[in-house]
């Protein structure tokens, strides 16, 4: 186990490599769905607003 | 053209992306767990570069998809800007970050691959420099649309940076084939077919099909979120108007 963490002396090489992609694709999927979250609230909110309006 | 029609119209771009967003966004989750088991436990230490090399794994996939996504947004830009079409620009626009990300990761885990195997983290060769381009068009693409008040104009102005810096995606390719470079050249996707073993190129690839069932899943969330976000701006117009 410690020997495949150890990836042959270059670990210091290899798991950076894979985490720092791993970061990068988590924080993009993060930041869509936050994205998408606070868009919707906020077109919810409008909508309501002017349906409120609307109505006498 | 027929599909590209149905698409143009934002409603049924949102019902039909929904419908594919799990399936995307399943099949990437699938694809990159079997990717890094066989990339890791299935693929043989490489003879010359002993583990190092499964930093290919991460790598070549993500340079794949930051030239894959840059090639998408330059299509999608013309295809804006010559048929008007409604979602076009929106997709281009929320490809930006995306492949941003995946040009980064690519410098980066190319640096972390570049120490051990060539004693440099960096040199300013052909493929280098061009693909440091890349991300600088990334940047400005994304800095563009935030550069004008009218998104139509920010689209305009965006879309022709887009096309412009298309050219550079060919000269990324063929770099290592043009000029003296550090990089090895193309081993996947040559003309004589891959110069690759199998049990190296099927995690490759299971990796990139996994990468791409991310890209479009996280770009359907992105062009919703443009697309609602169009709406909010015309209805803040219509109060304003009122």
């Amino acid at each position: 186990m410690s020997e495949f963490f150890h990836m042959g002396g270059y670990a210091a090489f290899v798991w950076p490599s894979f985490g720092i992609t791993a970061a990068v694709m988590i924080a993009i999927v993060i930041d869509s769905w936050r994205g998408f979250v606070r868009e919707r609230d906020t077109l919810e909110k409008l909508q309501s607003q002017r349906a409120k309006r609307k109505a006498p | 053209m027929q599909t590209l029609h149905k698409f143009a119209n934002p409603a049924r771009f949102v019902r039909m992306s929904s419908a594919l967003l799990p399936w995307m966004a399943g099949l990437s989750a699938v694809l990159i767990v079997v990717g890094l088991y066989l990339g890791f436990f299935v693929a043989p230490a490489d003879y010359q570069q002993g583990e190092s090399m499964r930093i290919m794994f991460v790598h070549v996939p993500s340079a794949w998809m930051s030239m894959f996504i840059y090639s998408g947004m330059a299509i999608a830009s013309a295809t804006g800007l010559i048929w008007k079409h409604p979602v076009a620009d929106l997709m281009a626009k929320a490809s930006a970050p995306v492949g941003a990300g995946f040009t980064f990761a690519t410098l980066a885990s190319g640096s972390l691959w570049g120490q051990p195997m060539w004693g440099t983290w960096w040199v300013w060769d052909a493929r280098l420099t061009s693909y440091l381009i890349l991300f600088f068009l990334y940047i400005g693409y994304m800095a563009l649309w935030e550069a004008f008040d009218d998104p139509q104009r920010a689209g305009k102005a965006a879309a022709i940076l887009a096309l412009v810096g298309a050219v550079n995606v060919p000269i990324i390719k063929f770099s290592v084939d043009w000029w003296n470079t550090l990089h090895q050249p193309a081993s996947v996707m040559k003309m004589d077919g891959p110069a690759i073993h199998a049990s190296m190129l099927v995690p490759l690839l299971t990796m990139a099909l996994g990468f791409t069932a991310f890209y479009i899943a996280v770009v359907i969330v992105r062009t919703q979120r443009e697309i609602m976000a169009r709406k909010v701006r015309t209805l803040r117009m219509a109060q304003v108007n009122q």
